[in-house]
């Protein structure tokens, strides 16, 4: 199982983690990999913590991997960072979306938001952290953040040979298709920086 | 090219390309994408949500019994409720070929309990088939159709979230047309009676004994031999995990025909091999029929019988390897799920949770969420249809003990018509001290928006004749019901004030779309705080919603999530929270 790469992918229930795994396992296809996808649809997705998996090389058997087993960790949000940082290798890298969204919990005071979440994944882990949020409300529609952020994941891949955006292109609806180009490449240019 | 599919997705393209033309089902998390797949060949086949899975599986078997090749599906709960139709039509055999599939959820990623539906194949004495990724959900399906007709047998096709849930290549192929044979009566086959199903009984028992001979040597089952040293008898998801976790010079005995198991194949395959493993999610079902055939196996006392395996928990039960992880100085805390911002069942369960004796015995659906912090709202949720009747049990008790409760049976619309107007009845009946309230956003919607008899549409997006909750609560003497929008605090409280000072059986509609409807309103406004105002009392964070949270001494609401229902402007007693146009 050397050549099988995994991703965890990991959020808020809405945030649009399906989309990113869309796009990534579209280009991984196209490359010629096999190819696993999983995610849990029903009770989580309404505000709860959502994760989704992500695998592919010559051959994939399990469709979810455990701890200690993903090369990337991508969050769209801090916390939900930290909550799923066992799942990474040591040496994993974590791509994260620098925004704090509150959980009912925390909303309604029954307990604290936990202060620090990025820095202490940047303490442990080789870390790309960008306001993808923030990029997409300057282009002027929030929900494109996802494609924001899998344009600050792209590079990491290693995928050189996959034109990712001409992936993101073909996978995105056609009328949102500028919009997720310019937020693809906003992405990725803001992970340039981060790493600099 | 192959394409990516989830195993429902592939499950719903077998069923096209093995020429099925019925399907019928009742949505639950993680099998409801079949049936949403399945719609698009409608030309094809006959697709339908039934009002549970009882019916789904009764009007599925009449159309096996018509001489097509039809298919119900449900979540493995939903098995509990259609098993009385199944174990008949054990006995009864198929005419066209009969597939019940039973979507399984270790781990409950949404389930109420995690139950091991393999048993229900051998409690009916059925066969059962198990896929282990998504090409062979589709592929299983056809094969599944032809063991069905050639045995006189309904398959049970068991599958689990993982496999539903996650995709894999598949390479698809061309649909095959049935034909239906004319039909022919065959009462000493199909009526019931204890003539009948004595007859019918050795039957059953000479099928499975052809079964096991079958599973002997048949497509289903393949063995993958790669040394000697170490064997695994696995099925379904687990042989994806075990392949991943094993060394290579392992081999395989993977299932695909799971009940009745190929004992003599077992055996056979125990005896090239130096330690036997059975790796199997949950319960030993395998690994006690293996044992009682007198094989020497493990299983069980290394993979343990509860929650989900993957290959990373295999290594470590298995060969003692712990995974390499690095530990963050911080830690997450809990982000459950919640009632959405604007949802109609909100208002509600506010308007529940300020009452000091009030019981509230609640159902399944979204509105279960009103059971978490800070509505706190529920007292008991069981099972579905249980809303009414786990609430009418208390209410004759506390009648008996003279204790001041008023007990509240609470469902939604598509739980009404599951399985809670029998309850209705029930309360009509023995007259229940008990108020029975729908909570009708006017769709099923935890599961995702699938239509039901009271929202106007059928799957195949014809209209349809909307039945109305109020005329079958008046029908059954509920002579006051209040309907009333549960976004209208005000309105709430009286409807539940009203229905508690009624002297005749009282019962409350509380209706309005919810917000996820295609068919809804748009938000035709956010609401927002005047800082300067807001006293600070957290009274609005009271009613639970993730749009609203407190910073810094003030109330703030998320402008991106608010969609302006108002109910926090409505509890606000600073005057404090405005409504503006988006
Ligand atoms: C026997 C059974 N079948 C199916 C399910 C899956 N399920 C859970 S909630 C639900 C739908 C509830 O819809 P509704 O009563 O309209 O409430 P809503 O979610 O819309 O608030 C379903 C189908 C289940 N838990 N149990």
């Amino acid at each position: 199982m050397q050549d099988v790469k995994s991703v965890i992918i990991v959020g808020v229930g809405g945030q649009g983690a399906i989309l990113v795994s869309k796009i990534m396992t579209n280009g991984l296809i196209q490359a010629g990999y096999d190819v696993k996808q999983s995610e849990v649809h029903g009770m989580s997705q309404r505000g709860g913590s959502v994760s989704t998996q992500v695998r592919w090389g010559e051959k994939v058997y399990g469709p979810v991997f455990g701890k200690g087993c993903a090369d990337m960790l991508i969050a769209m949000e801090n916390m939900e960072a930290v909550r799923y940082a066992d799942f990474l290798k040591p040496d994993g890298v974590a791509v994260i979306n620098d925004y704090e969204r509150d959980s009912m919990t925390t909303a309604s005071g029954i307990e604290e938001y936990p202060e620090g979440c990025l820095k202490a994944m940047q303490e442990q882990f080789r870390t790309i952290a960008v306001d993808a949020e923030g990029i997409a409300e300057e282009l002027g529609n929030a929900k494109c953040m996802n494609v924001v952020l899998f344009g600050a994941l792209a590079d990491s891949l290693g995928m050189d040979d996959i034109d990712w955006e001409a992936v993101v292109a073909e996978t995105v609806p056609q009328k949102a298709r500028d919009l997720n180009l310019e937020a693809f490449r906003r992405g990725r240019e803001a992970a340039v920086n981060a790493k600099a | 090219m192959k394409q990516l599919l989830s195993g429902n997705e592939a499950i719903a393209r077998g069923l096209y390309e093995a020429g099925a033309e019925f399907a019928s089902a009742y949505p639950g998390t993680p099998s409801t994408e079949v049936l949403e797949n399945l719609v698009q060949y409608k030309d094809d086949i006959y697709c339908e949500w039934a009002p549970n899975e009882k019916v789904a599986t009764e009007v599925a078997y009449g159309a096996s019994m018509a001489g097509a090749r039809s298919f119900c599906t449900m979540k493995m709960v939903g098995a509990n409720v259609a098993a009385d139709p199944l174990f008949t039509a054990a006995y009864q055999g198929v005419t066209g070929g009969f597939i019940f599939m039973s979507a399984d959820d270790p781990s409950m990623h949404s389930s109420q309990n995690e139950q091991d539906n393999r048993h229900y194949a051998r409690h009916a004495k059925i066969a059962m088939v198990e896929p282990s990724d998504s090409q062979e959900c589709k592929d299983f399906v056809k094969m599944a159709y032809e063991l069905s007709e050639k045995f006189d047998t309904p398959v049970l096709y068991r599958v689990t979230t993982r496999i539903d849930h996650s995709k894999s290549l598949v390479e698809l192929g061309e649909r095959e047309e049935h034909t239906i044979e004319p039909y022919e009566k065959n009462a000493r086959k199909n009526v019931c009676t204890p003539a009948n199903a004595y007859m019918n009984h050795p039957i059953v028992e000479q099928r499975i004994k052809k079964l096991a001979e079958y599973g002997n040597d048949c497509p289903f089952n393949k063995v993958e031999m790669n040394g000697t040293k170490i064997g695994v008898i696995t099925a379904g998801i687990s042989y994806q995990y075990a392949k991943e976790a094993f060394p290579e010079d392992t081999s395989f005995l993977k299932l695909g025909l799971t009940y009745p198991l190929p004992i003599k194949l077992i055996k056979e395959f125990a005896d090239k091999v130096d330690e036997l493993y059975v790796i199997e999610e949950l319960d030993p079902f395998m690994e006690d029929q293996i044992k009682a055939a007198g094989i020497e196996c493990k299983g069980k006392e290394l993979t343990d019988e509860k929650y989900e395996l993957n290959a990373q928990l295999l290594e470590e039960r298995i060969f003692g390897k712990t995974p390499d992880t690095k530990e963050v100085a911080v830690k997450a805390v809990m982000r459950p799920p919640a009632l959405c911002p604007g949802c109609p069942h909100r208002g509600f369960f506010y308007t529940m949770s300020k009452g000091k004796n009030y019981v509230v015995t609640a159902d399944i659906g979204c509105y279960t969420l009103g059971c978490a912090q800070p509505l706190n709202a529920i007292d008991s949720v069981l099972c579905m249809g249980g809303g009414f009747t786990v609430g009418m049990g208390m209410s004759k008790v506390f009648e008996r003990t003279g204790a001041d409760k008023k007990v509240f049976g609470v469902v939604g619309d598509s739980t009404f018509f599951h399985s809670g107007m029998t309850g209705l009845a029930e309360i009509a009946y023995n007259k229940g001290n008990v108020i029975p309230v729908v909570l009708d956003n006017r769709i099923t919607g935890m599961t995702g928006q699938q239509e039901n008899p009271g929202s106007g549409y059928t799957l195949e997006e014809d209209a349809a004749s909307m039945i109305k909750i109020e005329d079958i609560m008046k029908a059954c003497g509920f002579v006051n019901v209040f309907t009333v929008d549960p976004q209208d605090l005000k309105a709430m409280q009286e409807a539940v004030d009203g229905a508690l000072a009624s002297e005749e059986p009282a019962a409350i509609v509380a209706r309005r779309e919810c917000r996820l409807l295609k068919r809804a309103e748009k938000p035709d406004g956010i609401c927002k705080v005047d800082s300067d105002k807001c006293i600070g009392c957290k009274m609005c964070l009271k009613v639970g919603c993730p749009a609203v949270s407190f910073k810094e001494g003030k109330s703030v609401i998320d402008t991106t999530q608010c969609v302006g229902c108002t109910v926090c402007m409505q509890v606000c007693p600073a005057d404090a929270i405005k409504k503006e146009a988006r």
